[in-house]
């Protein structure tokens, strides 16, 4: 076959997650797989899709955002919104598909929003305006209070008293309290198919005209801007991209567990950052790494359950580690005197 | 370079998938017949992060209770073993600290302590139809299913038995109230006292809220409360932050009664909190760790003894919540080794059949829905201590 590099390497990508896949599936038809690690799959599949769409952001945009876990917040909470108001009309399967294209077109719509007035910024200013508007989505879905009854909608932002619901009423967005019995539809196979997807989308972007342009403009915004390049219209459609492919994660995210807060454990900040970490750790710009650093990273401190509480402890040291290890030059330079002899003969 | 990375990368990815299959091949022990000799009990609760003392809390007097258990002989006979998982409060790990007990072998499981994480679990214990017992997760949604029952009042029984209280006491005329608006529990009980608060003796004047992301200044809330001129301010939260609206009420002057449910229990033992700030506050609790009781003073100094805390009532719940598993398991002359589902069917019908007395109640029943009958207790806090509001 007449592969290229690059197409070689995305095949390799694929490949890892369909490997990975397979031998899981084996695993858990033989019953070698314990609990435990059953329930970790999902997880991992949407926080693996949520590193694949900060990378774009952060790696091929090359604009740092610590908010991504906005855009999540809004997938999960609007395609459990659709999913917990259409439960009862519509089969599963269609509703999880239809789910899944709500989430993910309103995450895009805001992805828009917030992307007119924070792709104006750079560096530092533009991450903290994505901070910030991280925050104000999470603690503006924690003011909402939305119930259906017969009437239709209703919504408040005061209190649940507020919507005036008929008895036979339901309150779906109950303020903080979030969203309850999102029905559970998501599974290892869909996670892997959405992750297989999304990986599809951002490689198939990096190595189209558009993604060249995109890198361009990370790489020298002035040179791109002369070369008749439009920034702004490249910046938003990775920035766009990148949000609706958070959003699928929250969709997964959602239809997962059955109780959607939008809390500060799931999608403040420090939540965004560990994304950041899984991206960062993975390699700046490399997706195969951000997919595979998301799963080590969050298999780690549950791998480590053993140690009880030490396990936080340790799981940070290994942070500091790895990071050392991976990129501090020293160590590289190191690792090529000490191990350079053992690499592999290839190409 | 290349070379290098991608041998570095083989290596690791190689590592990882050793690591993967390792942490896979601690096979399923689950199976139905599990230890065959011993009862096997799972707790979860926060163990690590800001709301590690609940999960602590929750963990430790579980462990208590089930040590006591196994020093007098053990349920029908049979020792009880003892397992806890850290959930980080976030309900993810809930989940997976659920499956990692199931791993273990669990037959019956006591907790989780939240009330989300609680939610989130019981959707998987539903699955496997395990037996549930929530000590503390108040939410209305926890008991959604058959096999779940709790200790706890629910949100809205807080809500509605303050709101009784207040008016039948004839405590206040016009009450404001403060309450965490980011808090499934506290907002929980806010909702249901508003509700019940219409056309009782008292105007509900004020209803200020904060979030966790700002519970430091409190003196916006407590100035309209004082500006709509109550004379009662509810406060649904926990302990911690009412702490810090004592402190400012009493530094802004203002002075009116401070009603509490039993998130506030806990406030005496509150770090560089002048405790004489909390004279006359009253609260809705099921426990009081000063009561004279032989039940409650054998717990307490038990309690102390190996933890070195005051428990407080969601030990309790804990504590009562192993015991009336107990209680439960006897009634039906259960043996270890029936499988998982037999138990929680058995279990359930058990658990309507029942009346526990523990240290959060006399006299404790519970119907079909889960949820448990029991007086709520109104105490109020007199030099430094809990005194009977009665």
């Amino acid at each position: 076959m007449n592969l290229t590099k690059k197409s070689k390497d995305n095949l390799i990508t694929y490949g890892i997650v369909v490997a990975a896949y397979v031998i899981f599936q084996i695993l858990s038809v033989t019953g070698n797989l314990s609990s435990h690690m059953k329930g970790l799959l999902v997880p991992m599949t949407y926080y693996a899709v949520i590193a694949v769409a900060l990378n774009l952001c952060v790696g091929i945009l090359g604009e740092l955002s610590i908010g991504h876990c906005g855009f999540m917040c809004i997938g999960a909470f609007t395609s459990a919104f659709f999913s917990k108001v259409t439960e009862n009309t519509l089969p599963s399967a269609l509703r999880f598909v239809l789910a899944f294209v709500i989430g993910i077109a309103i995450s895009a719509l805001f992805g828009f929003l917030i992307g007119i007035p924070v792709l104006r910024l750079k560096g530092d200013y533009l991450a903290i305006v994505t901070l910030a508007f991280g925050e104000i989505i999470k603690n503006v879905i924690n003011a909402f209070y939305i119930g259906i009854d017969g009437k239709g909608v209703h919504f408040s932002l005061k209190n649940s008293m507020e919507l005036g619901l008929e008895p036979d009423g339901q309150l779906i967005v109950n303020g903080a309290m979030g969203i309850t019995g999102t029905p559970h539809n998501s599974s290892f196979t869909v996670g892997i198919i959405v992750l297989l997807l999304s990986l599809f989308v951002v490689l198939n972007l990096v190595n189209s005209r558009d993604g060249r342009a995109i890198m361009a403009v990370r790489d020298n915004y002035i040179a791109a801007e002369a070369t008749g390049i439009n920034v702004t219209r490249y910046k938003m459609m990775a920035f766009i991209i990148s949000a609706a492919i958070a959003g699928a994660a929250g969709v997964l995210f959602s239809h997962n567990i059955t109780t959607l807060t939008a809390s500060s454990q799931y999608f403040g900040y420090n939540a965004s950052i560990m994304i950041l970490v899984y991206v960062v750790l993975g390699g700046i710009g490399n997706i195969r790494g951000s997919v595979i650093a998301a799963c080590i990273l969050y298999l780690l401190p549950e791998l480590l359950r053993g140690f009880s509480t030490y396990r936080m402890l340790i799981y940070s040291i290994v942070l500091i580690v790895m990071m050392i290890v991976n990129w501090s030059p020293k160590v590289i330079e190191f690792r090529k005197r000490t191990f350079g002899k053992f690499s592999l003969k290839r190409q | 370079m290349k070379k290098l990375n991608k041998a570095v990368s083989l290596v690791c990815s190689a590592a990882m998938a050793m690591a993967m299959l390792a942490g896979c091949g601690n096979a399923e022990s689950t199976g139905s017949a599990a230890g065959g000799g011993t009862f096997k009990f799972g707790a979860i609760g926060p163990l690590s992060g800001g709301a590690a003392a609940y999960g602590n809390a929750v963990c430790n007097a579980a462990e208590l209770a089930v040590a006591e258990i196994n020093e007098k002989g053990g349920i029908n006979g049979y020792q009880v073993e003892y397992s806890k998982e850290d959930d980080e409060l976030n309900a993810e790990k809930s989940v997976n600290a659920y499956n990692t007990l199931k791993d273990w072998g669990m037959q019956v499981l006591v907790g989780s302590t939240t009330s989300a994480c609680s939610i989130a679990v019981s959707e998987n214990t539903k699955a496997d139809n395990m037996f549930q017992l929530t000590p503390s997760g108040s939410a209305v949604d926890c008991v959604k299913y058959d096999n779940v029952f709790r200790v706890c009042f629910s949100d809205p029984n807080q809500g509605i038995a303050s709101a009784q209280y207040i008016s039948d006491n004839n405590l206040a005329t016009k009450v404001g109230i403060i309450y965490d608006s980011s808090d499934v529990y506290s907002s929980g009980i806010y909702q249901k006292f508003v509700e019940e608060s219409a056309g009782k003796n008292y105007e509900v004047v004020s209803a200020e809220a904060f979030t966790q992301d700002n519970n430091t200044d409190f003196s916006v809330q407590l100035q309209k409360a004082k500006d709509a001129g109550a004379d009662l301010v509810f406060l649904p939260i926990y302990y911690k932050d009412a702490s810090l609206i004592l402190t400012q009420a009493n530094t802004m002057g203002y002075s009116p009664i401070f009603f509490g449910v039993d998130g506030l229990d806990g406030i005496l033992t509150v770090e560089n909190f002048d405790t004489s700030l909390a004279e006359g506050v009253m609260l809705l609790t099921p426990f009081a760790a000063d009561a004279k009781d032989d039940l409650t003073v054998n717990f307490v100094t038990k309690y102390q003894e190996k933890y070195g805390e005051t428990p407080n009532q969601f030990a309790a719940d804990a504590y009562d919540a192993v015991y009336i598993i107990k209680q439960a398991i006897e009634a039906k002359n259960l043996t270890p080794d029936m499988s998982v589902s037999d138990l929680c069917e058995a279990l359930k019908s058990a658990m309507t059949e029942i009346e526990a007395k523990g240290l959060t109640s006399e006299k404790m029943t519970w119907d079909a829905s889960g949820e448990p009958n029991k007086q709520p207790k109104a105490v109020v806090i007199k030099n430094g201590a809990y005194v009977s509001a009665q």
